[in-house]
């Protein structure tokens, strides 16, 4: 585990964790993605842009710890520096979190450009935690995205949203806005993936969803009793010991990171076997 | 101390609990204050306390550090104030 900060100048890459559909599993990935980014040792801070239904802090565990929010430091009446909780596990990570008491008109896109500008001054990756639904604060949260990671199961509704949401990606953001700008590097990481049920059938593979939504694949992530337990204590999974979940977010963050990891498919409970008749039937 | 811990752990799993812990922390501070009003006082209160040292130390509104852990029996403020390096009072 390394985390000791790095001396090089920050990254500064905005990446959106998205999805339309709720309860895919949006916030748990932002919470696993940023603590794996930043146990990697990169200076990492994740904002919550669920304005109204703060969530992100009690995934992190710092619900207790909130003083001031984005909101607070978007209409001036707290430093950023103020707001952002750092994180008692790893020093390489800080907290954003969103007002639990004003609604999301108080995200202005002004307001948020210039936050991220002070972030990415400072920090390697800025992961966007997106409330659900396709509203102010989805725009949001991916309006300046570099990156974005599109939450979604392997399920009718699920995958609809994503396709829409790919849609406002390459639409309605400032890269798509901005002539001769590179568009978003979107990838889907398909979550609660339950690989029994798909071999009986009773569940979409990996390469049906990916051939709907035409997008490069980030990761998938089993469906596992560790996710509710680390939500439980308020650990991101990754953090809250060894798990299939926690490898295969471990594996996504390392590709979001330009690594080259070997797409595997962790079950929960008995890998190799089945694991290996699936990679070749897939 | 091992025996005690082999009888705990023959109970349902402890996790289930602590987020129903942490919940009632939580919502029991977000209900009274009635939520909205809470938040709200602590910009205001760090305005006053930089006010009220600015008459003193010069100070600006970045050297005061807030800090607030809620707790289940009491909750805490932690109120860090930089001063600058020739602080010394006005005028003695």
């Amino acid at each position: 585990m390394t985390t000791e900060p790095k001396n090089n100048p920050p990254l500064g890459r905005v990446i959106v964790i998205t999805s339309g559909k709720g309860g895919v599993g949006k916030t748990t990935s932002a919470a696993a993605i940023s603590a794996g980014l930043a146990k990697q040792g990169f200076r990492t801070v994740v904002i919550d842009f669920d304005v109204g239904l703060r969530n992100l802090d009690m995934i992190m565990g710092c619900e207790r710890r909130v003083v001031f929010d984005f909101i607070n430091v978007i209409q001036g009446d707290a430093k950023l520096k103020q707001a952002l909780i750092k994180d008692k596990r790893l020093d390489t990570l800080s907290i954003l979190p969103t007002s639990q008491t004003r609604d999301k008109d108080a995200l202005t896109k002004e307001g948020v450009e210039q936050i991220l500008k002070e972030l990415k001054a400072e920090f390697d990756y800025i992961v966007c935690d997106s409330p659900a639904g396709i509203e102010r604060g989805a725009q949001m949260a991916m309006y300046f995205a570099d990156e974005a990671v599109v939450v979604t199961n392997p399920e009718v509704s699920s995958v609809r949203d994503s396709d829409r949401v790919l849609g406002l990606l390459s639409s309605q953001t400032k890269r798509a806005e901005t002539s001769g700008a590179e568009p978003i590097k979107a990838q889907v990481l398909l979550t609660r993936y339950d690989q029994a049920r798909v071999d009986i059938g009773e569940m979409m593979t990996v390469d049906d969803v990916l051939e709907i939504l035409a997008v490069p694949l980030l990761g998938v992530i089993p469906e596992s009793k560790a996710i509710l337990r680390a939500s439980n204590v308020g650990t991101p999974v990754v953090l809250d010991g060894p798990s299939a979940a926690a490898q295969a977010y471990e594996d996504a963050v390392s590709r979001l990171t330009g690594s080259d990891v070997e797409m595997r498919i962790v079950g929960e409970r008995r890998p190799g076997l089945f694991q290996r008749l699936f990679g070749r039937a897939s | 101390m091992n025996l005690f811990s082999f009888v705990r752990k023959q109970r349902p799993p402890q996790s289930a609990q602590t987020a129903k812990d942490r919940l009632q922390i939580l919502l029991a501070h977000e209900r009274s204050g009635g939520g909205a009003g809470k938040a709200d006082y602590l910009p205001m209160l760090q305005r006053d306390i930089v006010a009220a040292i600015r008459k003193y130390v010069p100070i600006e509104e970045k050297d005061v550090d807030v800090r607030m852990e809620r707790g289940e029996q009491m909750s805490s403020l932690e109120i860090n104030i930089e001063l600058p390096q020739a602080a010394s009072p006005k005028a003695g």
